[in-house]
């Protein structure tokens, strides 16, 4: 099937081309960060994570959203997500690739990175994080090549395929509630230290995840002939404004705990990243752009005759997506960490090369997705778009 | 399993490929490079012994360093009793490199020769010594 | 013990074997017939079963003090000199109270003013139940059964940094480039760092092997006391049980292991 990926429009190696110099910048950039040291990035001994693992958090709800249209799917046998399904399959291979290289690129001693299988370390939530990582990568792949192919051979996928798309559905989840526990069982961060933070990731996980998802199909209608179908994309957006609006009641949640309480440590982050702290504020422009963005999106979703047009559906998508990314994806790990230990404020900004290697992995997720998209809308528009019962 | 074969094929060349420069070397005679044991730590020993044997510190010292490092760091224990009873404390900075303190004539010369790259001097201070 | 030419070539190939098979090959070489029985300790060694410091505020007088302290621990260990706060590392150090003693200082802020005004030493605390350890996906640190000091094996870490994620007492430091050019004068005794790993006081476990207190504790002219907690009849104990002391943040669970004695007799 891999032959599809290699004819395509100008446009289609355009594309192409563009992300292979993204990535070629950022991979220049990596290879100065492996020689100098992670100096060159805006970290600090106060600020110890950054961009990389904000990112890498973003995207494992990316991964995890995938189940949003399979569930449905699969377990409701929801026909309007017949064709759209494989495009949630497909997404969640890149984010969890994405993923893997955002840890990558972190590491301090990244030729080490064996260590985690060479001496397993069954308390250290990081090692079960790996495996449930990489389960849901072959799960995926596993998953979504199998019944593209059959699907191609006009069979019905094989029965076995079934067990392992159930263990993908259960999971999905389990990915991102596993990363939620990376952070939310440190003693003494406070704005991590919450049982809310897997419910709360989950929830903005399955808003930002099926945003892009909208957006991805209406690109992929308006330059291919594959329809994903216009009942799909409605539906998706009822799943995004629902969430979306969980994601934002949970923030209600916590904020009521925080300041409710009157505990300076548990509200000092939050004033932080939305207010500044002692002079310190560098965070609260962007913040305040995503609270916006927040509203934008939510009035757009709420009110139905709205989300129904579908241009505008796709700019609250674009909201959702770039709201979540900036308080999930920037704000949820440098605010973990300011005031430091100490209480002292050292603020934290990606520096350029951070934000090429940052783009360039980006890249590489988008040139998956380009290459696997390409592949499953080839094999559909050769099939003749036709709606396949599994 | 779709196009099991080329695959098959493909591992096959994959398994050649990287295992060229191990079976293109097998059962040659490779000429070892002279090591340089004049160093005056070694000139002032009366019975000239390695902590083990030579043969065993050519082949093995790696290994050696490798369960040093743990005894010392992980079970912290500091000392070496070697098979002739002789004791010595556990450390490359402090005990190998004070005889070997020609690290360029010594270490370097077979590690340069056989193109690895031991990080041990990332973090171990190597001795002083004239280029 | 006798071991021929051949069981070492035997253990050779097992140790190959066990790069593929990872660490249940690892512990094969170390049960492996040569190392095991080898090992000796040095007669000398300090031992414990619970390490811990306390460090009489009292004693600490001028800024001179202090400095001494913190000097001996960084000098011999080749701890770097990086003037940018960014990139800092420093294993023992000073904070004000507020900063050390965060909880307490809501508590009261009209603490005396000697309390208040006086900087205070701080390092790891070696935890009884480290969260750095908790969180390390590769034992890089772990802590040390037979005494209870959390160690760094920095040939391991992979520098991930989630122990300094994990520590709330801010004792970690990483190598966010190579060390070496910002230490002044290398001590060639110890090693120093490379870029990428994280580090920390290991207790001067060095120093302990061949019989002598940590650094910070001789240095110190009788400011900190040294001892095995879990012995009633050692000094650290006795001076616990007859002076007033606090620790940092212990309502965490952390059970720190560095002490401040407050208060006199
Ligand atoms: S003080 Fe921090 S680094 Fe030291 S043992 Fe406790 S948690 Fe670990
Ligand atoms: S940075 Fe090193 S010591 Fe810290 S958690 Fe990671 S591997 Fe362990």
């Amino acid at each position: 099937m891999l032959e599809t990926a290699f004819k395509g429009s100008r446009i289609y190696w355009a594309w192409v081309l563009f992300l292979l110099v993204i990535i070629g910048i950022g991979f220049i950039f990596y290879l100065r960060q492996f020689i100098i040291g992670l100096g060159v990035t805006g970290m600090s001994r106060d600020v110890s994570w950054g961009f990389y693992i904000s990112q890498f958090t973003f995207l494992v709800g990316i991964a995890a959203s995938g189940v949003m249209v399979v569930l449905p799917y699969y377990l409701h046998n929801y026909k309007a997500f017949g064709k759209i399904t494989i495009l949630g399959e497909f997404l969640a291979i890149p984010a969890v690739i994405m993923c893997m290289l955002f840890i990558f690129v972190d590491l301090g001693q990244p030729l080490r990175v064996l260590n985690v299988i060479l001496y397993p370390t069954l308390n250290s939530v990081m090692f079960y994080d790996m495996v449930v990582l990489g389960g849901y990568l072959f799960l995926n792949v596993l998953v979504g090549w199998s019944a593209l192919s059959s699907e191609r051979k006009g069979i019905a996928p094989p029965k076995w395929l079934k067990f392992f798309i159930i263990l993908s559905i259960i999971w999905a989840p389990s990915i991102h509630t596993v990363t939620a526990f990376l952070y939310s069982g440190l003693p003494g961060k406070y704005f991590w230290m919450s049982a809310l933070l897997a419910a709360q990731f989950l929830a903005s996980a399955f808003a930002s995840g099926p945003s892009l998802l909208i957006l991805l199909a209406l690109i992929v209608r308006k330059f291919t002939k594959f329809d994903p179908g216009q009942e799909a994309i409605q539906a998706l957006g009822k799943i995004v404004t629902y969430f979306m609006l969980t994601s934002v009641f949970f923030l209600g949640l916590k904020l009521f705990t925080s300041f409710y309480s009157g505990i300076p440590a548990y509200s000092h982050s939050i004033i932080y990243l939305y207010a500044g702290l002692d002079d310190y504020n560098k965070l609260v422009p962007i913040m305040w752009i995503s609270n916006i963005l927040t509203v934008i999106a939510l009035v757009l979703l709420v009110i139905p005759q709205l989300r129904k047009n579908e241009l505008l559906l796709a700019i609250a998508s674009v909201c959702v997506f770039f709201a979540l990314w900036i308080d999930k994806g920037f704000g949820l790990i440098v605010g973990g960490f300011v005031p430091n230990s100490f209480k002292q404020i050292t603020e934290y900004w990606p520096t350029l090369p951070e934000m090429s290697i940052t783009l360039g992995v980006w890249a590489i997720g988008f040139l998956i997705l380009t290459i696997l998209y390409k592949i499953a809308v080839s094999i559909r528009e050769e099939i003749g778009n036709v709606d396949v019962h599994h | 399993m779709y196009n099991g074969g080329k695959i098959i094929i493909g591992l096959l060349i994959f398994i050649g490929f990287s295992t060229f420069p191990f079976l293109f070397t097998m059962g040659k005679v490779v000429p070892i490079p002279e090591l340089k044991l004049d160093t005056p730590e070694i000139q002032k020993m009366v019975d000239k012994r390695c902590v083990e044997p030579k043969e065993y510190m050519k082949t093995e010292h790696m290994v050696m360093l490798n369960t040093w490092r743990d005894a010392v760091v992980r079970d912290g224990a500091r000392l070496y009793k070697a098979r002739d009873g002789r004791t010595y404390d556990m450390s490359l900075q402090n005990t190998c490199m004070k005889c070997h303190s020609n690290k360029k004539n010594f270490c370097d010369q077979c590690h340069n020769y056989v193109a690895v790259k031991p990080y041990c001097w990332d973090c171990h201070i190597a001795p002083q010594e004239g280029t | 013990m006798g071991i021929n030419r051949r069981d070492f070539l035997k253990i050779a190939g097992i140790s190959t074997l066990a790069s593929i098979g990872g660490a249940a090959g690892l512990t094969l070489i170390k049960s492996g017939a040569i190392e095991a029985a080898q090992y000796i300790d040095d007669p000398r060694a300090l031992k414990a079963k619970r390490w811990g410091i306390a460090i009489d505020i009292n004693k600490f007088k001028t800024p001179e003090d202090y400095k001494r302290v913190m000097n001996a621990c960084h000098t011999i260990h080749n701890v770097p000199e990086i003037n940018n706060p960014k990139e800092e590392i420093k294993w023992i150090w000073t904070e004000s109270y507020e900063h050390s003693f965060s909880s307490q200082e809501y508590a009261n802020p009209y603490i005396q003013d000697h309390l208040k005004k006086k900087p205070f030493l701080v390092l790891c605390n070696h935890c009884d139940n480290p969260p750095c350890v908790r969180v390390c996906p590769t034992k890089a640190t772990y802590k040390r059964e037979s005494d209870g000091i959390v160690m760094m094996d920095m040939h391991r870490c992979i520098g991930c940094r989630f122990c300094m994620a994990g520590c709330p007492y801010g004792a970690r430091s990483f190598n966010w480039r190579d060390p070496r050019p910002f230490i002044k004068k290398l001590n060639p005794e110890f090693p120093t760092r490379m870029k990428g790993v994280v580090e920390k006081c290991t207790l001067c476990y060095e120093k302990l092997a061949i019989g002598l207190k940590p650094a910070c504790v001789e240095a110190s002219n009788g400011g900190m006391y040294f001892g095995d907690l879990s012995d009633p009849n050692s000094d650290i104990r006795k001076v616990l049980a007859s002076h007033y002391s606090i620790r940092r943040k212990a309502e965490l669970g952390t059970t720190p292991c560095v002490f401040y004695i407050i208060g006199g007799q």
